[in-house]
């Protein structure tokens, strides 16, 4: 038992000793960021040359992890800034009122336009700063399309394509505020019934739908996945690292910043302006420029001193989207759930759905010389069934439907209204499945 | 002798002053993990059953009227239940090989058995799909060869069979433990009367092992039922953990069903462990005699017998170790993507993280090895407070320390976050939370249920005889347990405190919201941190490789260290 004994003793002694440690107070400035290591590494080093005595501690989080520790901790703030991509995390902490004003010196914001096609660079009221921006593509794993020889996709349209079927790879928009957003310019450049039918068209071609941004890269970078939607860096990062993938834009893109905020009430505020004023500064502009981060400035003279073939989205055509940032916003919570409901969470029943409205078409397409007028009605009833949501544009900006989201005391209409596009997502989905295989059977 | 009859030897003094004594290690418990588990989570969970004004219970009848939440319950049962039946098929014949045989290779076997335990976060998912997945090695030679793929990774049957994959050693480490405190003369004397194969096991020794093959299918049960990781990596969210953690942590909405479906799982899990209590309740385990050690080492076994049991161990163990494989060759890549192998290799993904980033291993290392000192503590404790003791409240004592097990790291983070932020503890110069100190106490409680499972099971076949008869020869409550119950239920002890530790060892959910700042970060953090970009993968993968080998090294060395002592599993 001696042994026992002695490990037991020990293991006292260390977490004794452990205790007694205090951590020495040193010059910090405190950084909550769900940046890849690549990124803060390189700004910590640049940031602590240039503020000698400072030292930049990091706490690299998840973003939705990130905003529950800020909101957890507001009573005695344990960091100074919050440093991530997803612009629905700064709006939830603002909601909260998380984050402090501030205004940064005049001759940085001089530099910096006021917005990125129609999407606003900074907070307008000053509660956080975009300090790089990036757009929406599609990143594709060469060999993996070669291999099932599938056309390199230029358009969201190309979502839709049944060629792709079950070769693609997409994050849930409720779990990345990009993604979000790239849902919202769909929804937005074709419409509201135009939009979802394309997304529910996508969708069911989706191979997978994630519940991380990383997710989506990662399965295309190992050849899960042929295909997927994604913000540029990933692509472009993903190339310099000799994978062999490729990225593109659309033509209908958006351009979207990721931001950078002070903490209000944080431990260090005067280390936090500093790291604001350096991270919009020329110097911290210009870290964006290294191929391991490639991401896009804010300021838009830098891009002269850009790589050669580096993306300049201030020359960029937007595609004619007016992106209407208050609609998005307004609606979040409803676009994102009923993503979840009628998407995410009812997958498998989509799939199967397109699935079987393909090899109806298929069916029809190789039946040369029958009589195919019925198989044809049914084929176009399939269609609607898989595309058609149970909300309009109207219900889904409306005021009261979207506070059943953020305000707890409503939670069950939020239920009853999660169950109700849930129970819709079921039923005309097997429909749908139904129908089409009765379409192929309807082939004389 | 029935316990009773005991207790009025005692003299009557004596009794009252242990009573007294178990009154207030019940209270002491109570107390701490009340302030560690209950509270945090209460504080966290009360949003299920509140409406704003009071108490309600209309979310929580909601969630039956959900289909996709009925569905979800549906699956999650279902996937316990054939995670268990399947998981047996693997744990129980490796247990039975591990305990009762004597070969070459028993030591490795013990060693690897329990790896599958281990599957870092996010590498192990990259690594599974690259082996497994829809491009993985085996699909691409199955399409190769025979022009057609097996979709193993997909939907719930790859859920099913993952979770089977990564959880079996529950199963058999409790079913080891046990085996190895029935007497092989029991089995022998059956013999003698004739019983054989087949037979023999099912009526003698599977009975007397029951205990632990019983808590080992609990922990799976609820493990799995619970499991998030594997949906996610896998991306089906028609499962309840999912479901709950995806709710919980959407930004900007608190979603009250998110907690609902915590509520649901704490329920289930309780539910399971109050069903696997009645079972065993209907009968008695404990068997006074103790192996002799002749026996104890297991019968030698060469020739035909030797070659089944090495061939069904290694194909066993194959399988179950593809993504340790996968780990491995990943972590000595750069580029792996849609080829059989990768086609660039480099060492300097290990350069990176022992000389780069060493803190990840250290800090691992500390606080695994302080939190399963914790558990095995506390676990012994418990364990036999709910056996032997006779106060009140050892029901609720056992409901929360069996709570962790049903409660997504996140929940228990947030509570920790919003119960200690706000204390500056003496000594620390600021919060708990502030400190490395959260972590250990995030792992101790988070894995405390499997020691106390462990040691339950050891307790529950040491009869209580042979401890009233260290009692009637004078020695006192205290040091019957430190000289009698204590040797005897050590493999119990050593197999909890070994669960803890590899499974802290990797420990994501509850780490990534409680690590105050990078340096004091383990593995599982460091993987996080590196798996953000396509560059990270490789680094990544070689902290998931020295995670392996840590918890490897520790087993191998609790077997080498607890061999040959009584009653322990760990025998070589």
């Amino acid at each position: 038992m001696g042994r026992v004994m002695r490990i037991l003793v020990m293991v006292g002694l260390a977490l004794g000793l452990a205790l007694g440690v205090a951590t020495a107070g040193t010059k910090e400035v405190i950084v909550v960021t769900s940046f890849p290591k690549e990124l803060f590494e390189n700004y910590k080093k640049a940031f602590e040359a240039r503020h000698p005595g400072v030292s930049m501690v990091i706490n690299a989080k998840q973003t939705n992890a990130g905003v529950t520790y800020l909101q957890e901790t507001k009573a005695r703030p344990a960091a100074d800034i919050f440093w991530v991509s997803a612009p629905d995390a700064f709006q939830a902490l603002k909601t909260d009122g998380l984050l402090e004003k501030y205004s940064p010196p005049k001759e940085t914001l001089a530099r910096i336009p006021a917005k990125i096609g129609a999407f606003p660079i900074s907070d307008p009221d000053g509660t956080y700063f975009g300090f790089a921006v990036s757009g929406y593509g599609l990143m594709w794993n060469k060999p993996y399309v070669q291999a099932h020889k599938l056309p390199e996709p230029k358009e969201w349209t190309d979502l839709t394509d049944p060629r792709y079927y079950g070769h693609l790879v997409i994050s849930a928009p409720s779990r990345s505020g990009t993604t979000h957003l790239t849902i919202e310019v769909i929804l937005q450049a074709y419409g509201w019934e135009k939009g979802w039918a394309l997304l529910l068209n996508s969708g069911g071609n989706m191979g997978s739908i994630t519940e991380r941004s990383f997710g989506v890269p990662e399965a295309v970078n190992t050849g899960q996945y042929g295909i997927g939607v994604v913000i540029d860096f990933f692509g472009l990062s993903a190339i310099a690292s000799g994978f062999p993938v490729d990225f593109v834009y659309p033509s209908l893109t958006s351009v979207v910043p990721a931001s950078v905020g002070i903490v209000k009430g944080g431990p260090n505020p005067e280390n936090a302006r500093a790291f604001v004023n350096f991270l919009l500064g020329e110097e911290g502009q210009m870290l964006l420029f290294s191929k391991e981060i490639a991401r896009l400035p804010v300021i838009p003279d830098l891009y002269t001193k850009a790589p050669a073939g580096y993306p300049n989205p201030f020359k960029m055509k937007m595609g004619g989207v007016d992106f209407n940032n208050k609609l998005s916003s307004g609606r979040r919570n409803v676009v994102n759930s009923m993503f979840d409901h009628l998407i995410t969470f009812r997958h498998a029943e989509l799939r199967a759905a397109w699935g079987a409205f393909y090899r109806a078409e298929e069916a029809i397409a190789k039946a040369a010389g029958k009589d195919v007028t019925q198989a044809r009605a049914l084929v176009a009833e399939a269609r609607k069934l898989v595309s058609s949501v149970p909300v309009d544009a109207r219900k889904a900006g409306d005021k009261e439907v979207n506070a059943a989201f953020t305000d707890k005391t409503k939670a069950d209409a939020k239920s009853k209204l999660e169950t109700e596009w849930d129970t819709f997502a079921k039923a005309s989905y097997a429909k749908a499945k139904e129908v089409a295989e009765k379409a192929v059977a309807a082939i004389r | 002798m029935d316990r009773q009859s005991f207790v009025m030897t005692v003299p009557a003094g004596g009794t009252r002053r242990l009573e007294w004594g178990q009154a207030m290690l019940m209270v002491g418990l109570l107390l701490l993990l009340t302030l560690f588990i209950l509270y945090p989570l209460l504080r966290v969970l009360f949003v299920a059953v509140s409406d704003g004004q009071g108490l309600t219970l209309r979310h929580l009848l909601n969630f039956f009227d959900r289909p996709l939440f009925r569905e979800a319950l549906v699956n999650s049962l279902g996937a316990g239940g054939l995670a268990v039946a399947f998981g047996s098929l693997l744990g129980v014949p490796l247990a039975y090989f591990s305990v009762r045989y004597q070969f070459r290779g028993k030591l490795l076997l013990q060693t690897l058995g329990v790896l599958p335990l281990v599957i870092p976060p996010f590498v192990g998912a990259v690594a599974l799909q690259l082996i497994l997945g829809r491009s993985g090695m085996v699909n691409l030679l199955l399409l190769r060869w025979f022009g057609a793929s097996v979709p193993f990774m997909e939907g719930l049957t790859g859920v099913i069979l993952v979770q089977t994959l990564h959880y079996f050693p529950f199963i058999m480490l409790n079913t080891a433990v046990s085996l190895a405190n029935v007497d092989p003369s029991l089995e022998e004397m059956a013999q003698n009367l004739g019983s054989h194969g087949w037979r023999l096991f099912r009526r003698v020794t599977l009975p007397l092992m029951l205990p632990g093959y019983v808590a080992g299918c609990l922990l799976t049960f609820i493990r799995v039922i619970d499991d998030l990781g594997t949906p996610l990596m896998l991306n089906y969210t028609k499962l309840l953990a999912p479901q709950a953690y995806l709710r919980i942590t959407t930004i900007g909405i608190d979603d009250v069903d998110g907690y609902v479906v915590c509520v649901i799982l704490v329920v289930l899990s309780l539910v399971s462990l109050w069903a696997a209590r009645k079972y065993l309740g209907l009968s008695e385990y404990a068997t006074v005699q103790r192996g002799t050690t002749g026996a104890e080492i297991g019968r030698p076994i060469r020739g035909m017998k030797l070659a089944v049991v090495l061939l069904i161990s290694a194909g066993m163990l194959g399988v179950s170790l593809l993504p340790h494989l996968g780990i491995l060759v990943l972590s000595l890549s750069r580029i792996w993507s849609f080829s059989l192998l990768p086609t660039v290799y480099t060492l300097g993904n290990y350069e990176e993280i022992l000389f780069r980033t060493p803190h990840f291993v250290k800090n691992t290392l500390l606080y695994a090895l302080l939190a399963a000192g914790v558990d095995i503590v506390l676990g012994a404790v418990i364990a036999w407070l709910l056996l032997r003791g006779r106060v009140f409240g050892r029901n609720l004592l056992d409901a929360i320390a069996t709570m962790p097990l049903a409660i997504p790291g996140v929940v228990l983070a947030v509570g920790y976050l919003r119960v200690f932020h706000g204390w500056d503890v003496p000594g620390l110069g600021g919060p708990l939370t502030g400190s490395w100190v959260i972590l250990v106490i995030a792992y101790s409680m988070r894995r405390l249920p499997y020691t106390v499972r462990a040691c339950y099971a050891a307790l529950q076949q040491i009869h209580v005889s042979l401890e009233e008869a260290a009692q009637n020869l004078g020695a006192n409550q205290v040091r019957t347990f430190w000289k009698v119950t204590f040797p005897l239920m050590l493999g119990g002890l050593v197999a909890g405190g070994l669960i803890s530790f590899m499974t802290s060892a990797v420990e994501l959910s509850s780490t990534i919201m409680l690590v105050p700042k990078i340096e004091l970060g383990p593995i599982a953090y460091g993987i996080y941190v590196y798996m953000q970009s396509a560059i990270g993968r490789g680094p990544g993968a070689a902290l998931g490789v020295v995670a392996i080998l840590l918890v490897g090294l520790c087993t191998y060395l609790t077997n080498r260290i607890f061999a040959g002592r009584s009653g322990s599993a760990f025998r070589v």
